[in-house]
């Protein structure tokens, strides 16, 4: 039985229709076509599949999408605002904080909630802010040291 | 497969949803996950409580801090009176899952839950908390302590809504800490956990409580422990003591994270921990929250 959805994605309202069960990972990747947030472990482990909701972190994959109604959804697509990276998503191109790209949606949306909270971290708070998001390069020290200099900027 | 969602604008919505066999859903963090791991199918029915505005907020009663089910584990860690009155529970809800994890989870969805393993679910026990169950019947209120029924189970009825976590604010003169043996800083719930809230009169521990989490099939009380400390001076001696009565009130499991015997040896070492943090808090020397990153650190 699939029931109406508005969800706004990057500003964007769009009007789904989806099962209960349907979480909002899947609502943003099939039915929205936004593909940046990956599928990585299903399961809250990974964090491939991070978004923000009402500006907080959230594993999407474990999200139902009708509870997203009426809130906020950012992906990595709405981190660039008018074409122009963020200052962290240049940090990571600066700093090789991509290998294969996979964790990369979910890395830069993590930090990006991190440095909201904590515009100021230490390495090793950003190392305890990330641990929910695995890259399987472990290519951990040029993301970390990309978080570091995009939060001194 | 689930079959109907409704989201609940009131409590009385959400009651009347579980009256007819729904399942509430908050965070998602457990209920959602869960199913991915096949541990439960997503129930049939489920009723959303995440927009209940009641149901937000942590406040201040008198010596009561007053928690809504909604509360995140994020809110609470950050609480400022949280961090200079109940300590433990900050250590505890500091240290649940990742960011995310924090942000989403909820304390009601974390209690009712009822995982052996809960983490502040010590420290809610020691501090003499209750919650507040609503149903269409009625509000009862149920110590925490006698909340949990067994892994995954507790003693409220299908139709009772957690609504408020009632938390007595114990005496300025007392300390608390929450420690758990964890192979790493996130992304991990307790292999052993730990509670100690200990309150002091001049040089003497008046009275104290101690909790041990993930060594039983529910998070339990250690009234031999609490024994073994009040009268004594709070030192190495009582807390090891105390530490070989929590070790020798744990029932562990074996499992993938660890052996039987390893926790049980492990118990009176986090408790050990735990009742020290919680003995320098209560004297005013400063331990970082999460105690358990400096804690194991220290050692």
């Amino acid at each position: 039985m699939r029931l109406p959805l508005t969800l706004t994605v990057n500003g964007v309202a769009y009007p789904l229709e989806v099962e209960p069960s349907t979480t909002l990972l899947r609502a943003v990747r099939e039915h929205v076509g936004l593909t940046g947030a990956k599928e990585g472990c299903d399961d809250s482990e990974c964090g491939a599949c991070m978004m923000l909701l009402d500006n907080r972190p959230v594993n999407a994959c474990s999200y139902l999408a009708l509870q997203a109604e009426g809130r906020t959804v950012t992906t990595v697509e709405g981190l660039a605002a008018d074409g122009n990276l963020s200052p962290l998503q240049q940090a990571f191109l600066d700093h090789g904080g991509v290998q294969c790209g996979f964790c990369t949606p979910g890395m830069l949306i993590s930090a990006t909630a991190l440095l909201a909270r904590n515009p100021n971290p230490t390495e090793e708070e950003i190392r305890i802010g990330l641990s929910g998001n695995l890259c399987r390069c472990t290519g951990y020290d040029g993301i970390v040291k990309a978080v570091l200099s995009a939060s001194s900027r | 497969m689930t079959r109907s969602y409704t989201a609940a604008a009131t409590i009385e919505d959400a009651l009347a949803a579980l009256a007819s066999g729904a399942r509430p859903v908050a965070g998602g963090t457990d209920l959602v996950v869960g199913a991915r791991q096949g541990k439960a199918q997503l129930p049939e029915s489920i009723v959303a409580i995440h927009c209940l505005a009641e149901l937000r907020g942590v406040g201040v009663d008198g010596d009561t801090l007053r928690v809504s089910a909604l509360t995140t584990h994020e809110e609470l860690a950050e609480h400022a009176l949280v961090l200079e009155r109940l300590p433990a529970l900050a250590d505890a809800a500091a240290i649940v899952g990742s960011h995310a994890t924090r942000a989403q989870g909820t304390i009601g969805g974390n209690l009712m839950n009822g995982s052996p393993a809960l983490e502040v679910g010590g420290p809610l026990m020691c501090f003499g908390a209750a919650v507040t169950l609503r149903s269409q019947a009625g509000e009862r209120s149920v110590a925490v302590a006698d909340l949990f029924a067994g892994p995954g189970r507790t003693t409220a009825s299908p139709g009772e809504l957690l609504t408020e976590v009632a938390v007595p604010l114990p005496p300025a003169a007392a300390g608390s800490c929450y420690a758990r043996l964890e192979y790493r800083q996130q992304m991990e719930i307790a292999v052993v956990g730990a509670t100690a809230v200990v309150a002091f009169v001049g040089d003497r521990v008046a009275a104290a409580k101690v909790a041990i989490t993930a060594l039983a099939p529910t998070v339990r009380l250690v009234p031999a422990a609490e024994e073994a400390l009040v009268g004594s001076n709070g030192g190495r001696a009582a807390a090891e003591l105390a530490a070989q009565a929590a070790a020798e009130a744990s029932e562990p499991i074996s499992d993938v994270r660890a052996s039987e015997a390893y926790r049980r040896a492990m118990a009176a070492v986090l408790t050990r921990r735990a009742i020290e943090a919680a003995v320098a808090r209560a004297r005013g020397v400063a331990v970082p929250v999460p105690a358990s990153r400096y804690l194991h650190a220290a050692e």
